[in-house]
């Protein structure tokens, strides 16, 4: 794409450069001199590592960092390769070009947990290759055999002679070298980095207030803009009476902009009086009475529609029809939303043959795509700054806000920050969907599953992101952790019932696991009592396949002391996932007041296999911030519907967890040698079913809707007693 | 025109007094380090100490905070015990609440030395954290408070 630019860089770039060329058919590295040649022939070759004179080492980084550690973990990857020293490791944030696409997803992208497992192979193999390089250089200087040589720490050892050299000093002579083909990797018994806990590189700056995130842009001449959304979904402006804005001290436009009204004004209060002073007549929008009533409804009528079927084994309905002991159950889950601590918020500028964005955005490619659509100009005229995301949860993989910041930017003229308040977060997000399951089984006499049915009513995030996906019309996100059910049970059936409702929906931490693991969980724990079986005993029972289940639900429940009983009044409880290749298992302990309702969460033991392990502290910190999302998601958290929008404004009414409800939380990491799993999301989704299985064990009651509040327990618990 | 003092710094403004003190230090003065998260006092990210006490700057005006020593995360010395403890114990992930964070757990320390495990959680559930380092701020603010005390 730009290989202009590329080639003005490759020729500033002092010191030794390795480069990576992502094609269609794959990655290739390449050395600066290649990389020239290579541009030639129409690769457009990156720099991904940069060894300077000073020996420091520069590495860039094509992913996001929104908290999930990338901006540590994937330098680490190179640098350990390439036996740099770590003290001189700096990071450089790529900018939104060709060369810097995701080679497994084709755009540079961030999300589905899979910095790491899509970058391991191409940056050990750059690492690699520049190591290589150095001590063949050294070796060309010394005049001795490579083999001689070895790489430790940033320079190269000749122990025959007692010689070193600094990477430093080899910048020239290894830049006039080829790439090896094929560079040898380290033996795993070789890293230094790798599988341990580095500190984070953005550790620092993000305790000392300096870290830059989007909000915190600033650009010379800047106007700050807020918009006007439409009031309900869908409904459009058909009037803005704007009078009384214009007499606003320091209102400089307004524009009228494909999502809204923009106020831009030299201050961001100006711009907020001036949207005040506004009065819009908002039309009616889709679906003037939608509440959360009428969308419970809906899912309700939906729920007896035939849907697709996403995976058949054997044949439910007649094992169905056949058994004498069967469970059937009805689960309801609400709509979410992000609230990543940061609202969302973009800086544009357009110029006539230039446009830049500073953007805290996970999607790179998408807001490059956003500008060059709203603006004209070519990808190499525009510019995109990735700044670091005040968290992310697949929120930020979204555009709107990139492109109400350009289309605003462009009739102005100015450089624009347009800043969303807390309400309009709320208010306008790509909401996880809610969703309704109904599953079905049947025990045999041995208490063994015989049919496991699972219908579900769900919104698609795919028909509007990736249509392309919709294979036989499945959103293979709704039914994610359901076609792939683990447990060995003769006949299986999931069926994907499609709703479309006018919420816009997204991708949410974790997307469909985020609700399947609680369906599928709670569910099971259920069919084992059933079966007057234990609840660990009847999974792993079930597991014979799937060793590394086995392995991570074992090992959380030995460390949680599973079969011992609790302390008086503790209820514990087990659940397991398998999200973005990595297993992992939780279990809860929980108590439940039974005159408030409240659920007390006292501790979570989480075990966790995601395949080889490249910064153990790094997944410590995800899987404790992913349980305790989850637990959120589990106990306080849904968005409210009424008159054709959302009435969920603030966290007054959409609390999150506090410290207060934070349980202890213990986290041991299973090494394996699977392939590498994601760690971004995958202990989000065992938290809800490990919490409801607890409150069952402690006071009898099955939880079947989210979130878990006092008062939906209340409610169980006065059924269960009226029952008695 | 409204005087405010920020970190030891005197700056001379020219806004209506019932700006939020959030938004004036955040854009107008540039200190980026302190954040918005609600505007309504429900997230503690735009903790500041105004006369020695932490406060919501979404729900100071710029009038109320004249004149009084107003102290930003940047005027945290980098080598408070609070910003040692924090990195020793990497408590950042994305990082947007910490400055709120350590600017709530700065009053605390200041006024007791050596918190209870209630007193950390009492003083801090006021800051939401969606990347959930709950845990890790709680390790943190007893290690700080330990160094603290030497
Ligand atoms: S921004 Fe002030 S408390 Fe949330
Ligand atoms: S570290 Fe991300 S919100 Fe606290």
């Amino acid at each position: 794409m730009n290989s202009s630019i590329t080639r003005r860089t490759f020729l500033k770039a002092a010191g030794f450069t390795i480069a990576i060329a992502i094609t269609p058919s794959g990655y290739k590295i390449l050395s600066a001199k290649e990389s020239e040649e290579a541009m030639g022939k129409g690769f457009s070759p990156n720099i991904w590592l940069r060894v300077m004179p000073d020996n420091s080492v520069i590495i860039t980084v094509n992913k996001s960092e929104m908290g999930q550690g990338v901006y540590t973990s994937l330098p680490m990857i190179i640098a350990d390769e390439l036996e740099a020293d770590w003290k001189r490791v700096k990071l450089e944030v790529a900018p939104a070009a060709d060369g810097y696409r995701d080679p497994v997803w084709g755009a540079q992208a961030t999300g589905g947990s899979s910095s790491i497992r899509h970058m391991y192979e191409p940056l050990r193999k750059a690492g690699a290759a520049a190591r290589e390089m150095l001590v063949t250089a050294a070796a060309g200087v010394w005049n001795v055999p490579a083999a001689e040589c070895e790489a430790s720490q940033g320079t190269v050892k000749h122990s025959a002679s007692k010689r070193t050299v600094t990477y430093g000093e080899l910048v020239k002579p290894a830049s006039a070298l080829d790439v090896p083909k094929d560079p040898s990797l380290k033996k795993e018994t070789q890293f230094r980095l790798i599988g341990t806990a580095v500190p984070r590189l953005d550790i620092v700056e993000k305790t000392d207030g300096s870290a830059k995130f989007g909000i915190d842009v600033m650009v010379s001449d800047m106007l700050y803009a807020t918009v006007a959304r439409p009031y309900a979904f869908g409904a459009k402006a058909e009037a803005v009476h704007d009078a009384m804005a214009k007499n606003v001290k320091g209102l400089k436009q307004i524009v009228h902009i494909d999502r809204g009204v923009a106020f831009c004004a030299d201050t961001i209060e100006a711009a907020w009086q001036a949207k005040k002073a506004t009065h819009i007549v908002w039309g009616k929008g889709a679906d003037p009475d939608l509440s959360n009533e009428t969308l419970a409804k809906s899912f309700e009528e939906y729920l007896p529609k035939d849907g697709v079927v996403a995976r058949r084994d054997g044949d439910v309905q007649t094992a169905l029809a056949a058994a004498s002991v069967k469970l059937d159950a009805r689960y309801y889950l609400p709509y979410l939303a992000h609230a990543t601590m940061e609202p969302m918020n973009c800086t544009a500028h357009v110029q006539k043959d230039r446009c830049d964005i500073w953007a805290p955005t996970q999607n790179q490619t998408g807001t490059l795509m956003t500008a060059k659509r709203i603006t004209g100009l070519a990808p190499e005229q525009i510019h995109v700054h990735t700044t670091y995301l005040g968290g992310g949860f697949g929120r930020r993989f979204e555009q709107d806000f990139v492109e109400e910041a350009v289309q605003t930017a462009k009739a102005v003229g100015r450089p624009v920050k347009v800043i969303w308040t807390r309400e309009e977060d709320f208010q306008y997000d790509y909401y996880r969907p809610g969703n309704l399951s109904r599953i079905q089984a049947a025990l045999d006499d041995k208490g063994n599953p015989t049919a496991w049915s699972h219908k579900i009513v769900c919104p698609s995030i795919f028909v509007r992101v990736f249509p392309d996906t919709m294979q036989k019309g499945i959103d293979n996100a709704a039914v994610e952790g359901l076609s792939n059910l683990e447990y060995d049970v003769p006949n299986v059936s999931v069926e994907y019932v499609r709703i479309d409702t006018p919420v816009p929906v997204g991708f949410w931490r974790s997307v469909g696991s985020s609700h399947n693991a609680f369906t599928v969980e709670t569910f099971a724990d259920e069919l084992a009592y059933l079966a007057k079986k234990d609840p660990l005993k009847f999974r792993l029972d079930l597991l014979n396949k799937h060793p590394r289940a086995q392995r991570v639900l074992e090992l959380a429940a030995e460390k949680a002391g599973w079969g011992k009983p609790p302390e008086k009044g503790i209820g514990r409880g087990i659940a397991y996932h398998l999200s973005f290749d990595s297993y992992v298992a939780q279990v809860a302990d929980v108590s439940v007041d039974r005159k408030s309702g409240a659920i007390r969460v006292h501790r979570i033991v989480c075990a966790v296999d995601c395949g080889p392990v490249i910064n153990t502290d790094t997944i410590k910190a995800q899987m404790m911030g992913g349980t305790i999302m989850g637990l959120s998601a589990a106990l306080k958290e849904s968005i409210s519907f009424g008159r054709g929008k959302v009435l969920t404004e603030n966290f007054d009414a959409y609390d999150l967890l506090r410290m207060s409800e934070t349980p202890k939380i213990e986290v041991h990491i299973v090494k394996s040698d699977a392939k590498l799993g994601g760690i971004g999301e995958p202990g989000v989704p065992p938290a809800a079913p490990a919490v409801a299985n607890a409150v069952f064990s402690a006071v009898g009651v099955r939880l079947r809707n989210l979130p878990m509040t006092p008062d939906a327990v209340l409610k169980a618990l006065k059924v269960a007693d009226g029952k008695a | 025109m409204i005087s405010l003092k920020v970190n030891g710094k005197k700056h001379e403004l020219d806004l209506s007094p019932d700006v939020p003190l959030v938004w004036v230090i955040r854009e107008h003065l540039k200190l980026t380090g302190t954040k918005y998260g609600c505007g309504k006092g429900l997230c503690g990210s735009c903790t500041v100490h105004v006369a020695g006490k932490a406060v919501r700057s979404c729900q100071t005006s710029v009038g109320d905070a004249e004149g009084k020593e107003i102290t930003t995360i940047e005027g945290i010395p980098e080598d408070h015990p609070l910003k040692k403890a924090w990195v020793k114990e990497q408590v950042a992930q994305c990082g947007y609440c910490q400055p709120g964070q350590i600017m709530q757990a700065a009053e605390l320390l200041s006024g007791d030395k050596n918190p209870s495990e209630e007193a950390i959680i009492k003083a801090m559930d006021g800051n939401l954290c969606r990347c959930g380092t709950y845990p890790r701020i709680k390790t943190a603010i007893r290690f700080a408070s330990k160094e603290g005390g030497k």
